[in-house]
């Protein structure tokens, strides 16, 4: 498995990122404030306005580190593509797919049974865990409910059956979600899922995840020859990464939530750390922002045993890994693709 | 391979990465999947070379060529001489802007030592091929510099090499033309090899996708 490289993450908006021989330098108003051997690097985050100079954006290319641009919320603003690694072979077996449903939906659903027997799983864990705090029957309840929709799921004859099995699923751990949040509770619930904007704190920190993880997702696919933008359950739509989108439903609930939940419950995050709009919408602070890339990086780190390939890989390199599983299954290698089964 | 699609040709460097393993090469020369892909590292090869003269350099009877390209049409396949020594020969062949006549003797320079494959070999066999097709001469030997031993073997073109490489890169093309990437037998030789995270060889040992999601479902 390949290595896991470092993300950089440039949150102060007034800089502009510079190339000098091997390294990336950060400069504001004339000086030097930081530099990077670019050889570390696996992708750069640059979270507000700043620019940055074409050589080090071709660098970055070439070196197949994805340069990334974001509003200062982590909307998604633009990236840097380097020529293409020529696998239109790859990529045309991936669009006869996507063009047809019944092809689509063969995929699409084992995206969907990672995602609802992952969301299951973290229920089970919850009241393996904290079986005093949350309503027990409850939880083991919906974990049932998801057992049964796992098997219409699997049953499932067409993709619009398949997404309105994911509806019902989505509604069912819904439910329970805000149970999970067990420290903080005055200042951290979740009501229901609201994103342009979101007008709570939990719904602030789930959209700044998932879009980092729509990224990572994105940058994985492209990596491995892909185009993220040609999906199999999401519609094409120009400028959305459908299939990142797509791949990334298996690691929505068991890396962005359970990331999110325990920031708050160990208290990484305070209410100090958000900010309400007169209308409502909540914005994460600047320093809450960083202490959440610190904590995200970190969680990559973290090794886990592949369900699948049976090796021991970090979180971070989980997207990585399921996308060469998808493009070795586009292939004809595998008899299918193999979503990432956690529990 | 007799018609003239040169887009179709594939690359004699390739040859090593075919004995090494089918799926190996099949990653790199129709999958393009490297982590720099084979066109910089050949691009590479050739910029060592060429920081020295590039044309022809005079030595008593003995024209030296350097980083000369080569092709062959009837095995569809194209790349880079180290070197060519033209030897001063009445049996040989005018080459452009000479009186005398030559036959031509292929160098290839490796890094290392002799190794135990014979994909050095079966190279510099292909690079007398191109040679004799691009000449009309004959070409019965060449040799092999190694670097680490600092001495050149003298390889002799054998018949039945020859017919190796014939068959090597007619599987090749057939191959490529299918876009196919074979599955092969996995085994130790896997631990030397760069494109590991990529091929990923335990999935070709690997239970099926459905009975995983099977398994998985009902634990
Ligand atoms: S990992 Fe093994 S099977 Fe795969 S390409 Fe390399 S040598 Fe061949």
């Amino acid at each position: 498995m390949r290595k896991l490289l470092n993300s950089l993450f440039i949150t102060s908006p007034d800089v502009y990122l510079t190339l000098n021989g091997e390294n990336i330098v950060v400069k504001k108003e004339e000086s030097d404030i930081g530099r990077v051997p670019l050889h570390n690097l696996e992708s750069i985050y640059a979270f507000g306005y700043s620019g940055a100079s074409p050589a080090l954006m071709g660098a970055c290319a070439e070196r197949n580190i994805s340069l990334v641009f974001l509003t200062k919320n982590g909307r998604f603003l633009a990236k840097v593509i380097g020529e293409s690694r020529g696998n239109v072979i790859l990529r045309k077996a991936q669009y006869r797919i996507s063009d047809s449903d019944s092809l689509s939906l063969l995929i699409a659903k084992h995206f969907i049974i990672g995602k609802v027997y992952n969301n299951k799983w973290i229920l089970e864990r919850m009241t393996r865990d904290y079986p005093l705090r949350i309503d027990l029957s409850m939880f083991k309840e919906v974990s049932r409910e998801l057992s049964k929709n796992l098997i219409e799921i699997k049953n499932a004859t067409d993709l619009e059956l398949l997404r309105g099995y994911e509806g019902q699923a989505a509604i069912l751990y819904n439910k329970v979600f805000d149970q999970m949040i067990l420290q903080q509770k005055e200042d951290f619930f979740f009501k229901g899922r609201n994103r342009r904007p979101p007008m709570d704190n939990v719904n602030a920190m789930l959209s700044f995840a998932y879009t980092l993880l729509a990224n990572d997702t994105a940058a994985a696919l492209e990596a491995v020859g892909l185009d993220a933008y040609v999906g199999f359950l999401h519609r094409d739509r120009p400028g959305r990464v459908s299939l990142a989108l797509d791949l990334m439903e298996e690691l929505r609930g068991v890396f962005a939530d359970r990331f999110v939940i325990s920031l708050i419950n160990k208290k990484i995050v305070n209410k100090n750390d958000f900010f309400v709009k007169e209308n409502g919408a909540v914005i994460m602070i600047d320093e809450a922002r960083k202490k959440f890339l610190k904590a995200w990086q970190d969680k990559k780190q973290e090794k886990i045993k592949h369900p699948f390939l049976g090796e021991k890989i970090s979180w971070g390199l989980v997207p990585y890994a399921q996308a060469i599983l998808l493009a070795r299954h586009i292939r004809g290698d595998l008899d299918g693709y193999p979503p990432f089964l956690w529990k | 391979m007799q018609d003239n699609n040169e887009d179709e040709y594939l690359m004699l460097s390739g040859i090593q990465h075919f004995i090494f393993c089918k799926r190996q090469w099949a990653l790199i020369h129709i999958e393009q999947q490297w982590e720099e892909n084979v066109r910089t590292v050949e691009g590479q090869h050739i910029h060592i070379k060429a920081d020295q003269p590039l044309i022809r350099e005079k030595r008593q009877n003995k024209l030296i060529v350097r980083a000369l390209p080569i092709k062959s049409t009837e095995l569809g396949a194209t790349g880079i001489c180290d070197v060519v020594e033209f030897i001063q020969n009445d049996k040989g062949v005018s080459v452009f802007n000479s009186k005398e006549k030559y036959l031509p003797i292929p160098i290839e320079y490796k890094r290392g030592k002799p190794k135990k494959d014979d994909s050095d070999v079966l190279q510099l066999t292909a690079q007398a091929i191109c040679l004799e097709e691009m000449l009309l001469c004959a070409v019965d030997t060449g040799y092999i510099f190694y670097n680490e031993i600092k001495h050149r073997v003298e390889v002799p073109i054998s018949e039945e090499n020859r017919i190796r490489v014939r068959k090597m890169f007619k599987e090749m093309h057939h191959f490529f033309n299918n876009n196919y990437t074979p599955k092969v037998r996995t085994g130790t030789f896997c631990k030397s090899c760069s494109l590991q995270h990529i091929c990923m060889p335990t999935l070709m040992t690997k239970q099926s996708v459905s009975s995983y999601i099977e398994r998985v479902l009902k634990e």
